[in-house]
């Protein structure tokens, strides 16, 4: 097809309005700031056209047409506030509303229901029709430790079973049954926790309703806090910096880490630390992985060792590979997530430093993230003896706990996150968004093999940043120091890819033998964790640009950019771990995968 | 009002040459073919009625190389029988239709999506396919069709869900446009008609469309083929000229007693006694894809109404909004004004809510579902109530 740039001109509300052939008449309406309510619609997701909330009426024809599905044609003749209109949209919310078991005060999403939101503007006062809630025999399932699925609440919209099919190339919900049956299921109907699913979180982060929410442990923190006995460490992740503002009255994109911080001293927190701090520690280890693994190859030609090697951050990616790809799981790096690393340390070499007992310690973390709830509950992840992370919260949850404690987040001062485990370098903090794991890793690994900054400006690697859906970059090696000297005039060549249906592409490519990579990095949600199923709601590309750019300028602000410089990293490796690698790091940070069903 | 009364006709189970007629065929230009499937007025026989010959001409005018011919034989809507009788008959002529088309719109391949009820038919049918193949094979025309099944949902017969079904998908309905003119099955462009509208072809090529033209009225030309069942002592399939009234239809095939006709199925209309003479079957008045099913006063017009609500509350494919709950909330709502737990007055508000779903709806599934609900509920109202 060739790229025609055809308008259209049409009236919208007796106002002319000429836009590009293909425009939708809702994203025409848009550009004359006309609002049409929307409900199945989302800007990340191909069109639905089911709810039907957006009918609009066109002049002449038989029918209202729905304006987020309809393509604008010449000379169209639309109205979207018709006594017609009206009517329809009315009766359609309301017919919405006699499906979904409205219990809105206790429910989690009340103020953040679109349902909600709709019926407060077209469907208040009496009911018209009666209520089918009673008539169908609803579930709720809480299987999976990362969100909960109430079917009595879902509308019907699909937008999980899109984002899980589109953006996530998962399907581990679909709609099954017709009619008065229909529903969002899974295979034969099993718990969340039996199937494929990721525990990314991305359906939870586009449900309008309160039929897909995050499992909440917003309580076990409060009561772990007012527990005199114990010692409640949090850390937070890079990307919940850049994303909490907007649950507290900020716009998307800006910085509230001093604000954060000093939040979660008042909340109560005994200890409050930065995810940031593993995540270098992270880069230490699996660097040394990974010239360790290039050693291997390249060198000794050893047979058994696998590249590329895959970073092992996400926990969503952790699970799809076990689940789609389990013959590439010796490609993944062993390491830990951060959020597994800082656990194991919090209640190893923290509490020692600290003198308290580990049993005492309750370990919390702030994550952009839903599969951090499922990855924390690993059995793998009690390397300390004890279960490494306690509770893991969202983003979101802890913004509740900041309203729940009376805080006016708006007035606060800005602090410091507390020593040990709370130092960190802005290589630590770009773990928040793709491509930051890859930079972070080779501004070290290219200094570890030759003694020099990697050859960008400002230590900025741009070719590995941005919202591609894959991304490849190379730096040729060279001048190594003794150590390295195998390395010279390597090429490396690295890739980053991000949502999994991305990560889906490459291990395609990877199985065709058409990915000639050493490294890639893979991040199970769109934009990495700042796009991350726990981050607030509403989701967009534009927001999560937003995130990035505060990401990247979070980085800049800091003295330190290099994961080997972080103090904190430097007097671990001294006063407990010994080097990247070692026994004791094998032993606390790194850990093994299962081969899970494909279905 | 003067009209055609009712005229038995022989056209669509009348024998003919299957080669001789798609030799005709062949030699005419595909705009020729066109024009004349345009100057018979055919309009498509399944119950939409969208002429015939201006879904070939979209379809041909379509750049892409690769263009189907669908024959939809899903045959769903309740109490029409018609098409599985012609495939069992003469399905020759339903595979010389899908070569006429596939000719008229520059298609290779042609797929017949038959209802999975109808599986029973299979065997048969592929050995008459085959013997078509072999004809088309000596007049040296290259054209395929093959076989998909459905597994027994109605929705499957609405034409993009049909599509999705041959897929291998969901049989959902999709947003329009494109129209599958376009985008039809595997996203290419596809001519999709009813069983009967391709025998129609057919003959229309025979006898011209002139001769074709000389049944039926100015709405609604030709002949229809009727699948007349209930309360009446001749059921059965009959082929009758388009434009007589229900009362002429009724004198032929009631049983004296008639009360009502249901027109077109559970999507159609209910015709009471008092609007017999005045209501013509056809585009002008009630258009039918074949279903005619007759209610004697032995019958309740709540059961009937409550038993086509059952089917559409089970048979809507529950992607959109006004359809899934709408259907439900009619059921449920008629059912509660017979039980005396709603008010009588609550019927209004369920026609309203009948016309939403009608203006609203994805599909033609939620579109049609006001039609019987209306016309029974204003024609028997007392019987829903009481």
């Amino acid at each position: 097809m060739k790229k025609r740039k055809t308008m259209v001109n049409l009236n919208i509300n007796d106002q002319f309005v000429s836009v590009p052939a293909g425009t939708t008449v809702l994203a025409a309406a848009q550009k004359l700031k006309i609002n049409i309510p929307t409900l199945c619609n989302h800007p990340d997701l191909c069109v639905a056209g089911t709810c039907r909330v957006c009918v609009v009426e066109q002049r002449g024809a038989r029918t209202l047409i729905a304006s987020c599905a309809t393509p604008v044609s010449e000379g169209m003749d639309i109205h979207t506030n018709t006594l017609k209109v009206r009517n329809a949209r009315k009766h359609i919310v309301e017919l919405l509303l006699t499906e979904h078991r409205s219990d809105c005060t206790k429910c989690y999403k009340n103020q953040k229901c679109e349902l909600q939101a709709l019926a407060n503007e077209f469907a208040f006062g009496d009911t018209i029709f009666l209520d089918l809630v009673e008539d169908h025999s609803y579930s709720i399932d809480r299987s999976s430790p990362s969100f909960i699925k109430d079917d009595s609440k879902c509308i019907h919209c699909q937008r999980c079973v899109r984002t899980c099919a589109e953006l996530q190339y998962i399907s581990a919900i679909a709609v099954a049954n017709k009619g008065a049956h229909q529903k969002i299921s899974s295979f034969h109907d099993r718990p969340m926790s039996h199937v494929v699913c990721t525990n990314c979180g991305q359906c939870v982060n586009r449900c309008p309703t309160g039929a897909l929410v995050e499992k909440t442990y917003i309580d076990q923190v409060w009561d772990a806090i007012y527990d005199p006995d114990k010692h409640v460490v949090v850390q937070t992740a890079p990307a919940v910096r850049v994303a909490l503002g907007e649950d507290l009255g900020y716009d998307p994109g800006e910085r509230v880490t001093g604000k954060m911080i000093t939040a979660l001293k008042q909340v109560g927190f005994d200890s409050v630390l930065d995810t940031d701090f593993s995540a270098d520690l992270t880069i230490m280890e699996e660097g040394t992985e990974l010239l360790t693994r290039l050693k291997k190859v390249l060198v000794e030609g050893d047979k058994k060792t696998r590249i590329p090697m895959f970073t092992s951050c996400s926990p969503g990616w952790i699970k799809f590979i076990e689940h789609k790809y389990p013959e590439y799981l010796p490609n993944l790096s062993t390491c830990k997530s951060p959020q597994q690393m800082f656990g194991a340390l919090a209640k190893t070499y923290f509490a020692a430093k600290r003198k308290l007992d580990p049993s005492k310690i309750v370990s919390v973390s702030v994550m952009p993230c839903t599969a951090k709830k499922f990855e924390a509950d690993r059995p793998e992840m009690r390397a300390s003896g004890y279960k490494d992370i306690d509770f893991v919260l969202t983003t979101r949850e802890l913004a509740v706990m900041i309203k729940q404690a009376g805080i006016d987040f708006r007035i606060l001062k800005p602090s410091n996150y507390d020593s040990i485990m709370g130092d960190s370098t802005g290589a630590g903090v770009i773990f928040g968004a793709t491509g930051g794991v890859m930079e972070a890793a080779l501004r070290t690994a290219y200094e570890i093999v030759t003694g020099r900054e990697v050859p960008f400006s400002n230590l900025n690697i741009t070719p590995v940043r941005g919202m591609d859906g894959v991304k490849e970059a190379s730096i040729k090696i060279e001048g190594c120091t003794e150590d390295w000297k195998f390395l010279e005039g390597v090429e490396l060549k690295v890739a980053i890819t991000h949502g999994l249906a991305n990560a889906n592409k490459m291990m395609r490519l990877v199985k065709q033998g058409k990915a000639p990579y050493h490294f890639v990095e893979v991040m199970a949600c769109p934009g990495g964790c700042i796009g991350g199923g726990g981050q607030p709601i509403p989701t967009s590309m534009e927001i999560r640009e937003n995130r990035m750019k505060a990401i990247y300028s979070e980085d800049e602000h800091m003295v330190l950019r290099k994961s080997h410089e972080n103090p904190d990293v430097m007097t671990i490796y001294k006063e407990f771990l010994e080097k990247p690698n070692s026994h004791k790091s094998h032993e606390l940070l790194h850990t093994h995968y299962i081969e899970r069903d494909s279905y | 009002m003067k009209n055609k009364g009712l005229n038995k006709v022989d056209l669509i189970f009348e024998k003919v040459d299957l080669k001789q007629v798609l030799t005709k065929a062949f030699k005419m230009s595909n705009d020729e073919i066109i024009q004349q499937v345009l100057e018979s007025g055919l309009k498509g026989r399944g119950g939409a009625g969208f002429p015939t010959g201006l879904k070939w001409k979209y379809t041909a005018a379509e750049k892409e190389p690769e263009k189907y011919i669908v024959c939809n034989a899903d045959e769903g809507e309740p109490g029409t029988f018609k098409d599985r009788e012609i495939l069992d008959r003469v399905s020759y002529k339903v595979y010389g239709g899908m070569a006429i088309a596939s000719k008229a719109i520059g298609a290779k391949h042609g797929i017949v999506y038959l209802r999975g009820e109808y599986r029973f038919l299979l065997p048969q049918l592929m050995k008459e396919l085959e013997s078509f193949h072999k004809t088309i094979d000596e007049i040296g025309y290259n054209f395929r069709i093959r076989y998909c099944l459905g597994s027994g949902a109605y929705i499957c017969g609405e034409e993009s869900a049909l599509f999705e079904s041959i897929q291998g998908d969901r049989g959902e309905p999709r947003n329009k446009p494109p129209y599958p003119t376009t985008s039809g099955v595997f996203y290419k462009p596809t001519s999709i008609n009813n069983v009967e509208t391709l025998v129609t072809v057919m003959m229309i090529i025979k006898h011209g469309a002139e001769a074709y033209n000389q049944l039926g009225t100015k709405d609604s030309r030709g002949s229809k083929v009727f699948s007349v069942s209930g309360d009446t002592p001749t059921p059965g399939i009959f082929e009758l000229e388009l434009g007589m009234s229900v009362l002429q239809f009724v004198n032929e095939f009631g049983d004296g007693d008639t009360k009502a006709v249901q027109v077109g199925g559970a999507s159609g209309f209910c015709v009471p006694r008092k609007k017999f003479t005045d209501t013509i079957i056809g585009f002008e008045g009630v258009p039918t894809g074949g279903s005619m099913k007759l209610f004697n006063s032995s019958r309740s017009m709540y059961n009937v109404l409550h038993n086509y609500l059952d089917f559409f509350a089970e048979e809507s494919c529950g992607q959109c909004t006004p359809c899934r709950v709408g259907c439900q909330q009619l059921l449920k709502g008629v059912e509660k004004v017979k039980k005396g737990e709603a008010k009588s007055t609550y019927l209004n508000e369920l026609v309203k809510l009948a016309d939403t779903m009608k203006i609203a709806s994805k599909c033609g599934l939620g579109q049609s579902v006001g039609n019987a609900f209306r016309t029974i509920v204003e024609n028997f109202r007392e019987e829903i109530i009481y």
